[in-house]
């Protein structure tokens, strides 16, 4: 993957830095995310963890719009989104969701080509699309393939590929392996972050799973009832201290990890 | 009888053009109507609740609903709106169309998954986008089926356009339905049925394509159906020769007088077009309005139905009134009395009248208690019936309404007892039935009378053509020239019956003027 011919970004660019400044949503008298500040330095990997209902998903989708905060501002490199036209944000930022949302009525490369076609009217060049297959480590022959002939893990592949076929420099991922095997899951989550650097870019993962935000995020936030309520390094996580929210999520894997190991050495 | 191809291919194109309009037009106002309801539940619940009201109102009813609406227009903004023909059955076709359409857009777009929405908007589609790269080609299965449905439901309904003066399948269903063809009946009927079984496949295969991504399947279908529509819309022969309509209707004493009219002034170098099967309340203003240029009517039914007259005057007298009234009122001109009256006769079966001695209609009102009486589907409705009431105390067992040529049927299988028939029908004598004398007067005179409209009227040669009908058809010639179409066995067409008439009635001028 990581010899393939880049089709993206500069070298050493670097995402750009996120900022979210009181930013609340209420949906009725339920407050979804209660007046969060917070900020994400260029080029880091933020994995956003919390059980549901914690606000993590509507704290991501004020990001790009597809939630409207009903107080404060989220800004991109300093430039508040609510400035921009929601479609155009759109296009500059990668959007990866849990249920994937291919057109099952457009090929691979159809879906692909989606953003440059809503962009410019022009298909991509299927070099590019090759590209891009290559880079989530697809087969090249895939483009000419239906949504519906490909397995959950090539699905989602193609769902990376397509929100990275827009050059963004900020990736949103909700959930984004949430519907998929262990296994399949552990593999691309991997891959992702090998992408994520090389491309120099900035992300943001929401995610139930603990043990994926320690693996892969730079840094972790840990949201309960619509706040962020601690936000560290992995290491620092394990370390503990950081909060009882903190310590219950990361108990899960940490216990695990213990009874396989007892489990190994005992047997 | 052999099939009549050019009128057969004559008609099945008008009902092409008809229902492909009516169906174009329905897609036109239903599918944006169907994306705003999607995104508004106010407009979703008026726009659907529209459509099923509309499907509750009998095709054929909301056809003659938009007579008087349409003509209330052409009132306000002259002739550019016809209240009888295209336009009404037009407008009545696509409003049926509607709710199919609607109902399965709506249905279509809302099954949209939300999945899809949160990706179109994810990869930052504008709502444009969304509804055209998304939301329509994800519903489009849907929204073809409802689309097949209603060009069924549209080419089906389309028959009864006939009614209103337009040219369709049903001039044949109608005709062949009034004068017993069934040969007719089945010929209009199959036709209907193969349009629309071939309109269902196409767009099913269009459909199927659509699911299948199959573009070669869509394009195939697609350009068979505008070929057959281009079919439709190609230009018939032009003829030199001035056309003139005929109207006629729904009974086969019209059909046959039309037929008549249309040997005549082919013969003085006419083209002529017929507009046959016409509701009595219609073929009167198609007169009006010149869209029929002739056409037979009778006495009393200009009198009480056009003129709304209650009263009775003289034959000459009434006549006179009438000429006076449909020229000044519409610029009509009455060429003429054809020598003939097709007046409500009441008519019972030969045994009840000698064992009950029934002579007049004042001895019906003895035994009108154990009666039921039959007759056509508009005569209760008719000032004539008030008139007869208002003369003879009548009290009825029961009333039943039929279509004329079931009347007599009726009566001879006893389901009615005493019937409204028609004097100058030729199943009177043929089944034996007695009329009964009005002794009172109560229904005005019928004699039947030729009418040109303000057009015709003004061109000398045709009503020189025309003249010579005047006064010309005793009833008994018209009497069997009805029978030979109306009877059981050995049945002739309007126009073979036409031809005969025709030669009979000249037999007798050349007779009378040696």
């Amino acid at each position: 993957m990581a010899t393939s011919p880049i089709p993206s970004r500069p070298q050493g660019a670097r995402g750009p830095a996120v900022a979210f400044e009181g930013v609340g949503k209420a949906y009725g008298t339920t407050i979804a995310i209660d007046t969060i500040c917070a900020t994400i330095s260029p080029g880091t990997f933020v994995a956003i963890v919390g059980s549901s209902g914690s606000g993590k998903s509507t704290l991501l989708k004020t990001v790009n719009r597809l939630i409207e905060p009903d107080s404060g501002r989220v800004r991109i490199d300093g430039q508040d989104v609510a400035g921009r036209e929601p479609h155009r944000l759109r296009r500059s930022i990668g959007y990866v969701f849990q249920n994937i949302g291919l057109f099952p009525h457009m090929t691979v490369a159809q879906n692909i080509g989606i953003g440059s076609r809503l962009a410019t009217g022009q298909t991509l060049a299927s070099d590019r699309v090759g590209d891009l297959l290559d880079l989530v480590d697809l087969p090249r022959d895939f483009a000419a393939r239906l949504p519906e002939q490909l397995s959950g893990g090539q699905q989602q592949r193609v769902g990376v590929a397509r929100a990275l076929a827009g050059e963004p420099g900020l990736m949103l991922m909700d959930e984004p392996f949430g519907a998929l095997d262990p296994v399949t899951r552990e593999a691309l989550g991997e891959q992702y972050r090998a992408l994520h650097e090389r491309l120099g870019l900035t992300t943001i993962m929401v995610t139930h799973d603990m043990a994926e935000a320690l693996l892969f995020a730079d840094r972790v936030w840990v949201m309960a009832g619509g706040r962020i309520v601690a936000e560290a390094e992995p290491a620092e996580l394990i370390a503990g201290g950081c909060g009882a929210e903190a310590e219950a999520l990361v108990a899960v894997p940490r216990l695990q990890a213990e009874r396989i190991t007892a489990m190994r050495s005992g047997g | 009888m052999p099939i009549d191809w050019p009128r057969l291919t004559d008609l099945l194109a008008q009902h092409v053009q008809l229902s492909f309009a009516a169906l174009g037009l329905a897609l036109v106002i239903a599918l944006p109507l169907a994306i705003w309801s999607v995104r508004n539940r106010t407009v979703a619940g008026i726009t659907l609740g529209f459509a099923s009201l509309v499907q509750t109102i009998p095709a054929l009813a909301l056809l003659a609903l938009f007579f008087p609406l349409l003509l209330a227009l052409s009132a306000l903004f002259g002739d550019a709106i016809s209240p009888l023909g295209f336009l009404p059955s037009l407008l009545a076709l696509t409003l049926y169309a509607l709710l199919p359409i609607l109902r399965n857009a709506v249905t279509g777009l809302r099954s949209v998954e939300p999945a899809m929405v949160e990706a179109a908007d994810g990869v930052g589609m504008t709502g444009l986008q969304k509804l055209w790269l998304v939301e329509a080609p994800l519903a489009s299965t849907t929204i073809m089926a409802g689309v097949r449905t209603a060009a069924v439901w549209t080419i089906g309904a389309a028959t009864l356009s006939t009614t209103v003066g337009q040219p369709s399948l049903g001039d044949l269903i109608f005709a062949g339905l009034q004068t017993q063809n069934w040969t007719l009946v089945l010929e209009g009927c199959l036709a209907a049925a193969g349009l629309a079984i071939t309109v269902d496949l196409l767009l099913g295969l269009i459909e199927s394509g659509i699911a299948h991504r199959r573009h070669a399947r869509i394009w195939g279908a697609a350009i068979a159906l505008a070929l057959g529509l281009a079919l439709a819309l190609w230009p018939a022969p032009q003829t030199d020769r001035p056309v003139v309509t005929i109207g006629a209707k729904r009974f086969s004493e019209q059909y046959i007088l039309a037929r008549l009219i249309g040997r005549r002034l082919e013969a003085a170098g006419y083209a002529v077009r017929y507009r046959e099967g016409l509701g009595s309340a219609v073929v009167y203003r198609a007169l009006a309005s010149d869209e029929v240029q002739v056409y037979v009517d009778y006495a009393g039914t200009i009198w009480t139905n056009e003129m709304q007259r209650q009263d009775s005057k003289p034959r000459p007298q009434m006549l006179a009134e009438i000429a006076r009234w449909a020229q000044t009122q519409h610029g009509v001109r009455l060429i003429g009395p054809l020598g003939f009256e097709n007046t409500y006769a009441f008519a019972v079966r030969p045994d009840d009248a000698k064992r009950l001695n029934l002579r007049s209609l004042d001895d019906v009102v003895r035994v009108a208690p154990d009666f039921v009486f039959g007759t056509d589907v508009e005569f209760l409705e008719r000032p004539e019936w008030q008139m007869v009431q208002k003369a003879y105390p009548l009290r009825f067992k029961a009333r039943r309404a039929f279509e004329p040529t079931f009347m007599y049927r009726a009566l001879s299988l006893g389901e009615a007892d005493i019937i409204s028939a028609f004097s100058s029908d030729g199943r009177i004598a043929a089944n034996g039935l007695v009329v009964l004398a009005d002794p009172k007067g109560a229904v005005p005179s019928y004699d039947a009378i030729l009418l040109a409209s303000r057009s015709a009227a003004a061109d000398p040669r045709l009503i020189a053509a025309l003249e010579p009908l005047v006064g010309a058809i005793p009833v008994e010639k018209m009497r069997e020239a009805n029978y030979r179409v109306d009877r059981d066995a050995d049945k002739q067409s309007p126009s073979d019956s036409a031809i005969w008439l025709d030669r009979a009635i000249s037999a007798k001028t050349e007779d009378k003027n040696p």
